[in-house]
């Protein structure tokens, strides 16, 4: 051997190549070019600081009934207006941020987490592995997904814990079956191929090949079920499952407001769907601007 | 030229709009195609021969336009023309064929209504004439047995076929014009040299005029009248085929033939002039008498089993059908590789030289035979525990595509890093970036650029990561697949340079896999050729190559395009 520190006769290349960008730049630029995207990071922004700091400034008790103000339209004391205990809404929809999101977040990161890995492993390893995974996704998507999670909660008990469970169970197929396309056919790409020179056994190579490069597709999907997540907690709170009263949820108070809605006091049941609407519309708007905020394709 | 060019293209200058403001692909060029002319656009990725062909058929993507110049074709202002005027002209008049010619056919169509779709859409043909006229369009383009092909579906043609249909639906209408961007890369040279032969056989027949975009200086000089050199979106030089080889004016055509492979040139050669040469070493006499070889391959065959077509639906009528035979990839094949020795590896698409490869490095299982390793059977360790060997260290391999073999997440360091973090070592942080900036250096590669992403970086240093990563561990063994196949020439020049220049160095040998003949007469000591699965002659370079005794040798050298003498 000799001597390896020589630099090579061959002259080197020069090529420009563009210059690598910061995180924080390369949102920017995402922002810029789509203004929808920052539309839609701006709300999640705002509903993340209401889940964080929205029992702390919120104007009254959201449990606290008055009953001298029952049912009274929005106003400059109630802007959302009160219900018919007199509590108020504003207060509720803004406390109720929290629990919403919570079981969104959790939901989806569960079933990241289980669906996601399921999925890898069926696309990486394939035979029995592969089989199990599709023959379990294909078992749960038989049923409607609604009514599967309205079992699995009736079932399980009715608790928070278990709405999160129930919402991570239904969206277990679209998750292993994304990840496990993913996978599939990154399997016989060149860097695996090559990273199985370098010995890596094949854990390895699944979690440090595999699984970061799927990630753009990942968060994609993560954030789009956020939304139907969120939905999903809404919808069983709203057939009484789940969450019970008088905890503001959204859901809840969508049910509890819409029998009022007949006799005119719509501001029940409007405030807390509205806020429904837009974290939803905000979740499915997200999608396209966290993709290209993790590709590392489009950092430049 | 006397008469009015058919096609005129004057001061063009094409813009994209990217995020750091406009890019001009194409300044101000001027070219010119008269009527039955055969001219080629030659330069490197990058230079902007395929926009300028987009922007006569104006077919460039959102961001890009033209920003200033002017083309004419037969009189109409192709800038100009409306969509509907376009629509018209593209397929009548101007017609243009792409490089992968499965992806231009439609894959769920039988290609016979493809063509027929073609001639209704331009009213060449009505309803009733249409097969019989798709039938003599594919017979022109010399498919045997059309009759037949008008009902093959793309999938169950071979890549030259692929593009002989296409090649028919081009010229269905008999246009004017053709513009073939890059119509041969990707096939085999036997291929390329049917399907070009075709091409200007029948642009010649009809008095067409063909711009061909290519890559390769040679295959442009051969089947092309004039041939014109763009750089960097700029036009270098235009001049006629013969002239430009035998007396290149322009330092970058100079530079490009001097880096493209020729008869009777040594490695050195291909470097550009006034760059130190590597100082020039004595092919070390590839086999010591006596010494045991590296690495011996003894009648390796790899089988598919074929699908059993209907064979559950026979189970359950109770007649098992007979079983087909399994598909041989590699077929009882023998060589061997001496220590600091270079073979290649060489034969067309589909010939087992890949599956060859993959089964020497243990990423796949022999069906039988043997791989001694150094006295010691490795075929027999099955592939997927073959990380933990401590062989794995000492077989390496360099991929063909540099983009795909990296991981695009991982910098350039921690790729380069991967094979000493998990078998080497070194540990530590600043021993392995010492380890890191001493293989760059190595390999050439400035070491500011080990914190880039793959994306960061152009094609040849991510060939030169791809190198390292390689060599990290001092391998006795490196499997070069086709090292060089996705570079530009001049890069590739430098790469087979630095390749051959490691092996030196490090004392290591090389099974250089390609179907580049010029490439592997410059490298490799000796050299295997193989086809469908067997190995037809085995030799050193010069016999092989110089004076080959198969037929099949013989075949595959006479495709190599020659430039006119």
């Amino acid at each position: 051997m000799n001597d390896m520190s020589k630099p090579p006769a061959t002259p080197a290349l020069r090529f420009e190549a563009p210059p690598s960008t910061s995180l924080w730049s390369h949102a920017r630029h995402i922002v810029s070019e789509n203004p929808v995207t920052g539309f839609a990071f701006g709300l999640f922004a705002l509903i993340v600081l209401a889940a964080l700091f929205g029992p702390l400034v919120a104007p009254y008790d959201p449990l606290a009934s008055n009953t001298n103000s029952a049912l009274q339209g929005p106003s400059a004391a109630h802007w959302f207006g009160t219900d018919q205990l007199g509590r108020d809404i504003f207060s509720r929809v803004l406390v109720a941020t929290r629990l919403d999101f919570a079981i969104a977040v959790f939901s989806v990161a569960l079933v990241f987490l289980l669906g996601g890995l399921a999925g890898v492993m069926a696309g990486f390893f394939g035979g029995w592995v592969d089989k199990l995974v599709g023959r379990v996704a294909d078992t749960i998507m038989a049923f409607p997904l609604f009514v599967l999670a309205m079992g699995i909660v009736a079932a399980l008990g009715n608790s928070v814990t278990n709405i999160v469970i129930a919402t991570a169970i239904i969206n277990f197929p679209l998750y292993a079956r994304v990840a496990r396309a993913e996978a599939n056919v990154r399997r016989e790409a060149g860097f695996v191929q090559a990273a199985r020179l370098s010995g890596n056994s094949d854990w390895r190579l699944l979690l440090t090949q595999i699984v970061p490069n799927i990630m753009p597709i990942m968060a994609v999907q993560m954030s789009l079920t956020m939304g139907y997540a969120i939905l999903n907690a809404a919808g069983l709170s709203f057939i009484g499952l789940g969450v019970r009263p008088p905890t503001p949820e959204w859901g809840i108070m969508v049910a509890e407001g819409a029998s009022f809605i007949v006799s005119g006091e719509w501001w029940i049941a409007f405030f807390p769907g509205l806020a429904l609407m837009i974290a939803v519309f905000c979740f499915n708007l997200l999608g396209d601007g966290v993709r290209d905020l993790v590709d590392p394709q489009r950092r430049n | 030229m006397t008469a009015l060019p058919l096609l005129d293209i004057s001061n063009l200058t094409v813009e994209f709009a990217t995020r750091r403001g406009k890019v001009q692909a194409v300044k101000s060029i001027d070219i010119q195609v008269g009527k039955g002319e055969t001219v080629a656009i030659v330069g490197e990725s990058g230079s902007g021969k395929s926009v300028t062909s987009y922007a006569v058929v104006r077919i460039l993507d959102r961001a890009g336009k033209v920003a200033e110049g002017s083309i004419s074709f037969s009189g109409v202002d192709l800038v100009a023309a409306d969509e509907a005027q376009m629509r018209d002209l593209r397929g009548r008049e101007i017609s243009m064929i792409f490089q992968n010619p499965r992806a231009a056919l439609n894959p769920i169509r039988k290609v016979g209504r493809q063509i027929e779709d073609v001639l209704l859409q331009h009213v060449q043909a009505t309803s009733a004439t249409a097969k019989e006229k798709a039938i003599e369009a594919l017979e022109k383009v010399r498919i045997a047995r059309p009759e037949e092909r008008y009902d093959a579906y793309p999938f169950e043609l071979s890549g030259g076929m692929c593009q002989r249909v296409v090649i028919a639906l081009a010229l269905a209408c008999q246009p004017q014009l053709l513009i073939a961007d890059e119509p041969t890369t990707g096939l085999d040279v036997t291929t390329q040299k049917a399907v070009m032969d075709l091409i200007v056989e029948l642009t010649r027949e009809r008095g067409m005029s063909t711009i061909l975009i290519t890559h390769d200086l040679g295959l442009a000089a051969a089947y092309c009248d004039r041939v014109v050199v763009m750089e960097k979106g700029k036009v270098v030089e235009t001049a006629e085929a013969a002239a430009i080889f035998h007396a290149p004016q322009h330092p970058y055509t100079r530079k490009l033939m001097q880096a493209t492979p020729r008869l009777g040139m040594a490695l050195a050669d291909l470097l550009p002039e006034g760059t130190p040469k590597p100082p020039a070493q004595a092919r070390a006499p590839a086999t010591l008498a006596g010494a045991a070889p590296l690495m011996q391959v003894e009648n390796l065959v790899k089988e598919y089993p074929r699908p059993a077509g209907g064979a559950l639906l026979a189970k359950l009528r109770g007649k098992a059908e007979p079983e087909k035979p399994a598909f041989r990839a590699v077929d009882g094949i023998s060589f061997s590789v001496a220590r600091g020795e270079t073979l290649g590896l060489v034969g067309e698409s589909g010939c087992g030289k890949s599956t060859t490869s993959m089964m020497i490095t243990r990423l796949l299982d022999p069906t039988s035979g043997r791989i001694v390793f150094d006295g010691q059977d490795i075929g027999a360790m099955p592939a997927r525990t073959f990380a933990a060997s401590p062989f794995r260290r000492r077989i390496q391999m360099v991929f063909q595509d540099p983009t795909d073999s990296l991981n695009p997440r991982f910098t350039a360091q921690r790729a380069i890093l991967d094979p000493i973090l998990r078998m080497g070592t070194v540990e530590g942080r600043a021993a392995l970036r010492e380890r890191c900036e001493e293989l760059a250096r190595l390999v050439g590669l400035p070491v500011e650029l080990l914190d880039r992403f793959p994306h960061q970086l152009s094609g040849g240093q991510k060939a030169r990561v791809g190198i390292a990563r390689a060599i990290a561990l001092e391998p006795d063994l490196v499997i070069l697949d086709e090292p060089t196949a996705a570079l530009d020439v001049s890069v590739q020049a430098v790469v087979l340079n630095l390749l051959d220049e490691l092996k030196q160095r490090l004392g290591m040998s090389y099974i250089f896999v390609s179907h580049d003949l010029n490439v592997v007469r410059l490298l490799c000591d000796r050299v295997v050729v193989m086809r469908s699965g067997r190995i037809v002659e085995e030799g050193t370079a010069e016999e092989v190559l110089g004076a080959p005794k198969a037929e099949y040798t013989k075949e595959l050298l006479t495709a190599i395009p020659h430039p006119p003498a």
